[in-house]
């Protein structure tokens, strides 16, 4: 019996110490190529939208993120690879999206930008832009470890009609095979994606609501606190990975 | 330890029947001998339920001797040769609820609805197969005699 045992953790060191690795590099060659070229990249039309936003004042007697923030190259810089962090107001962890809708609704007085409308994607997409290049960098606070540890649980919990932990196939079995599918590691290294599939820019909660929606699932809600433990837990696991963001994926 | 669990989830296969949407299987040991509907499948139907993306989906993690499917997985053992490996009554639990030989298992329990967290509202509180789509998979799996892995 204690022979199998230390069988068993030997595995377990063994799996640990693989590599981990972008799903960037499980894709085809002229999608890394259209990835690596801001000319050919899609998601950079979502940069661009967000940067013209960046500028804009919402309403006439408001202020644009410019006014207060400044130039978003130096501004933002990183400021993605550390997200989500604590929010000390709403006792919180709190995305990057979801920071920008708060500053949006208490700082600028304006409407509230739908999660996954077209704005808050182009926003996202342009701040998560100036973070390219840096390595992920999760706050280590108290807060924040106890949404990891919350995402984490998710993250093992088998769900759904299918009965499929997120670990079970990103875990365990990355980088074999579903149906032609080679399964990714599941880190969240490029959102937004500009997802061929989706033929458009989503975040990791669409994301996630896709493979919840796969192993039939009852999705959590955009914004909820699910999703952003979900996400603290990912960033956590893939930190000091470099950030991509606009990725392309499949 | 997986010895342990092993032993365990026989002893339990041993007492409980396995119940779904009406239907019961009684398990002896790791099989369940009898036909859900007291009568064999169709194997054609079969094949077709084990292609079907959206139905079976076995393919998704399994491979076989599916010429004009050309994505197959390979999280899973081939297909091929199913039914010269077990018996019929053993694929059978083994379809209903894989993870009464091997709790550790990511095949789905195609003919169990407890025990699930989570199920969305379109498939809540049905198997994934009825009895008798199980019986026509199993009636396919059954012809799968000897035949090597592509």
């Amino acid at each position: 019996m204690k022979r199998i045992i230390l069988a068993l953790l030997a595995c377990a060191s063994v799996a640990g110490a693989e590599e981990r690795r972008s799903g960037l590099l499980d894709m085809r060659p002229e999608a890394q190529a259209m990835q690596r070229d801001d000319s050919m990249n899609p998601g950079m039309l979502w940069v661009l939208d967000g940067e013209a936003l960046w500028g804009r004042k919402p309403t006439p007697a408001t202020q644009s993120c410019a006014d207060c923030h400044g130039d978003a190259a130096v501004s933002m810089r990183d400021v993605a690879a550390r997200y989500p962090a604590f929010d000390i107001a709403r006792g919180a962890a709190i995305d990057l999206a979801g920071r920008i809708i708060q500053c949006r609704e208490t700082r600028q007085g304006a409407a509230p930008l739908a999660r996954e409308g077209q704005e808050l994607l182009a926003l996202t997409s342009f701040v998560a832009h100036q973070s390219r290049g840096s390595p992920i960098a999760p706050p280590d606070d108290a807060g924040m470890r106890a949404a990891r540890a919350q995402g984490r649980e998710i993250f093992m919990t088998r769900l759904g009609q299918l009965d499929l932990s997120c670990a079970q196939c990103h875990d365990d079995h990355a980088g074999q095979r579903l149906a032609g599918s080679i399964i990714p590691q599941g880190h969240p290294t490029g959102y937004p994606i500009y997802r061929l599939e989706w033929q458009g820019v989503g975040s990791l909660q669409r994301r996630l609501r896709g493979c919840m929606v796969g192993v039939r699932a009852e999705p959590f809600a955009y914004g909820s606190a699910e999703f952003m433990a979900i996400e603290a837990y990912l960033m956590g696991r893939a930190r000091g990975m470099v950030l991509e963001t606009p990725a392309i994926r499949p | 330890m997986k010895l342990a669990w092993f032993l365990a989830s026989l002893l339990l296969a041993m007492a409980v029947p396995v119940m779904a949407s009406g239907q019961a299987g009684m398990v002896t040991g790791d099989a369940v001998a009898q036909s859900l509907t007291g009568s064999a499948g169709d194997a054609a139907r079969g094949r077709a339920i084990i292609v079907d993306r959206q139905k079976g989906f076995c393919l998704l993690c399994h491979s076989g001797p599916f010429n004009e499917e050309p994505l197959q997985g390979n999280l899973a053992p081939s297909l091929a040769g199913a039914g010269s490996r077990w018996t019929e009554g053993q694929l059978r639990l083994r379809l209903m609820d894989n993870k009464r030989i091997n709790p550790e298992s990511i095949m789905p329990a195609y003919h169990r609805i407890e025990g699930l967290n989570r199920v969305g509202p379109v498939w809540r509180d049905k198997p994934i197969l009825t009895a008798a789509e199980i019986e026509d998979v199993l009636a396919f799996l059954i012809g799968l005699q000897g035949e090597r892995a592509p």
